[in-house]
């Protein structure tokens, strides 16, 4: 799969190597860990078993245990620990093994990593990454399905970001872990063995946080993505090809702060935008979308902002239910083909 | 009372616990003149256990509490000046403005807050411990809660995380007794918070928060178990507040009788100041010196949180996201 990277993008090393996300992400953390050492990593079982998806592979056997953490089933306690580490000086990385767990240590999250800085008048500073698999991977159920991206995005005091292709997992997981914020890293168990040939091999290679990715030029319509919905969105782009509708396909990548600039300046070419996740339509992204889109790019619209989101249903178990659930190619076909006026 | 108190060492105490009193006092007032606002949950009548405790700290130690926050910061000599602009909202304050009674910190005294969540301070004060043992800077966290916080779940996730990994915490509990409105007897099936760790082999005692020189001996029990490796340790102190859980509670599910019968008989403050006199031999001339000079402090700190300026109007966006460039 060819990621398109955009030329502006600065790279130092032009060997791109072919990795599947879950590598990236490793090698990703590996780097980091080897240039810093307050960097480590804790989670459940993402040291002797390697990671519960194999995304901390070797990371033990490399680094050893006082930097590959398993800790007990217990979120809440751990992310707290992760805070208090990061505030004593060290850059945590806490992996849950999924962010649906993230919910027992939400208030970690928001209350402590997120708020404390502006709380302490610029005093403490909370230098962490919470990452793991986001959304829905397959037939999980409703409880191992959901999509937190709007959840964590709404909060001031966060970065949030949601890659989909290897080489922007590893060079935004890098950003993540130099960063001097709390990251929320949201990856995708269904991307984690999907290989892309757009991973730099410069450990210093990282991408700047914030920076939205046109994956694909078209003139007709915008369609705006991220993870696993890229993808999506760029079949979807074929297809809308083959009926002559140019669609113009913009990877978020980085959800807080969005970029806003990126979107506008699409639109203001295509006038027609749709907006694409696997959340929740009530207060998801595609909702702020609508409400960007109205306050800074209303005089370009030719058409309203539509949404393509998963069913406001908590995620079903049945093969034929959870299909109906999520997002598919078609509903993007036609929700852009709804847009301009294309039956 | 321990040997090892000098006398330097007792007026040093006697000071910081009438500061921590005679400030509370004025910042009930400065609540009652509508300058501070919002929650402020005063510590009178629990001195001696903050001041005990960290009279045996170093200063690599960080500390760490929850909401009723203003004893600590000042026992960690912090600026009572900053602490109560804070209280005001004004510039001046230690989160100039931004933080409040609950939102405090000092990087430079080592304390970590100040946190409004009840009982979240407990793996964050577990972490900084890691933080401690992870850098091998010898130094161990105080990690204090209520009675109140002692119900919630993650403080028995961190006991277990601490046991396992051998962390240098001190757990403790000032139990006053009362978590808000509900009394431990309502709220505790086992009520002894310090034997809680023993499932993971965490030894833990119960103390007399009200007796300055029980407080310091067994904080230098724990602190020396803690530094010397053998991981966390749980100090239960039985101590009282004298004030209602935040200046919004009339404490109307207790009796006058039962307060004035602590204020009488247990008061930590008054309790000392004899000890000082008939043990130690300390002339009332030099305590009532000290009297005169925290008197004097306090109404200073008063009125630097009057007249220090509310925050300019453009903090309103400073301080959500540090935007330093990367470490190098």
């Amino acid at each position: 799969m060819t990621a398109n990277q955009r030329e502006d993008i600065p790279m130092t090393d032009s060997s791109l190597a072919t990795l599947t996300v879950r590598e990236a992400l490793r090698d990703g953390m590996a780097e980091e860990m080897t240039r810093d050492e307050t960097v480590f990593l804790m989670g459940e079982e993402v040291a002797e078993y390697n990671g519960a998806y194999k995304v901390s592979q070797g990371l033990l056997d490399q680094f050893g245990a006082k930097r590959v953490v398993d800790t007990p089933i217990t979120e809440h306690g751990f992310a707290g620990l992760g805070v208090g580490a990061a505030f004593g000086n060290l850059r945590p990385i806490v992996e849950f093994m999924t962010f649906n767990f993230s919910m027992q240590a939400i208030d970690q999250i928001i209350n402590s990593a997120a708020k404390t800085l502006y709380m302490s008048g610029g005093q403490m500073g909370c230098p962490i990454v919470f990452r793991g698999p986001n959304g829905a991977a397959s037939r999980v159920g409703a409880q191992h399905s959901q999509c937190y991206a709007s959840w964590y995005a709404h909060c001031p005091g966060l970065k949030v970001i949601s890659p989909y292709s290897a080489g922007d997992a590893k060079a935004l997981l890098k950003a993540a872990i130099r960063d001097p914020n709390p990251v929320v890293f949201l990856e995708n168990e269904l991307l984690y063995g999907r290989s892309f040939d757009d991973v730099s091999q410069d450990p210093d290679y990282v991408l700047p946080i914030g920076k939205a990715l046109v994956r694909r030029e078209g003139k007709d319509v915008t369609l705006t993505a991220f993870s696993i919905m890229v993808g999506k969105a760029l079949e979807a782009a074929d297809r809308l090809a083959e009926e002559g509708i140019e669609a113009e396909v913009i990877d978020l990548r980085t959800i807080r702060p969005l970029d806003v600039e990126t979107i506008v300046e699409s639109v203001m070419k295509t006038n027609r935008i749709v907006s694409i996740e696997e959340s929740w339509p009530f207060a998801g992204i595609g909702s702020e979308m609508a409400a960007l889109m109205m306050e800074r790019a209303f005089d370009y619209l030719d058409a309203p902002v539509m949404r393509v989101t998963g069913a406001d249903v908590p995620m079903p178990y049945a093969a034929n239910l959870e299909r109906l659930a999520l997002p598919q190619v078609e509903s993007i076909v036609e929700a852009a083909k709804a847009v301009c006026y294309r039956t | 009372m321990p040997k090892s108190l000098t006398q330097k060492e007792a007026l040093k105490a006697y000071r910081d616990m009438l500061l921590i009193r005679r400030f509370e006092e004025r910042a009930s007032q400065l609540y009652g003149m509508g300058l501070i606002a919002g929650f402020c949950h005063l510590y009178i009548g629990q001195e001696a256990v903050v001041v005990g405790i960290q009279s045996v700290l170093k200063p690599q130690d960080t500390v760490i509490t929850a909401y009723r926050d203003h004893g600590h910061m000042l026992a960690c000599d912090m600026d009572p000046k900053g602490v109560m602009a804070e209280l005001t909202g004004r510039s001046g304050g230690y989160s100039r403005g931004k933080g409040g009674s609950m939102h405090m910190f000092s990087r430079e005294k080592n304390f970590f807050g100040g946190h409004g969540i009840v009982g979240a301070q407990i793996p964050i004060g577990t972490g900084l411990a890691f933080a401690h043992k992870y850098k091998e800077d010898k130094g161990i966290c105080i990690a204090s809660m209520g009675d109140g916080a002692a119900n919630q779940g993650q403080v028995y996730e961190s006991y277990n995380m601490a046991a396992l990994w051998k962390l240098p915490v001190v757990y403790v509990i000032e139990n006053n007794h009362y978590g808000m409105g509900t009394s431990v007897e309502r709220s505790s099936a086992g009520p002894n918070y310090y034997g809680r760790g023993q499932g993971w082999g965490i030894p833990g005692e119960k103390v007399d928060g009200m007796i300055l020189g029980e407080v310091r001996e067994a904080a230098q029990r724990a602190t020396d178990h803690a530094r010397s490796g053998k991981g966390p340790y749980i100090l239960e102190f039985d101590t009282y507040r004298y004030r209602g859980h935040s200046m919004s509670d009339p404490a109307k599910y207790r009796s006058k009788e039962e307060v004035e019968e602590v204020k009488i008989h247990r008061d930590p403050i008054d309790h000392f100041k004899t000890y000082m006199i008939e043990t130690l031999k300390i002339k009332e001339a030099q305590i009532k010196a000290i009297d005169d000079e925290v008197k004097e402090t306090v109404l200073e700190v008063a009125e630097f949180s009057k007249t220090s300026p509310e925050p300019d109007p453009s903090e309103l966006y400073t301080d959500i996201l540090k935007e330093e460039a990367p470490l190098q």
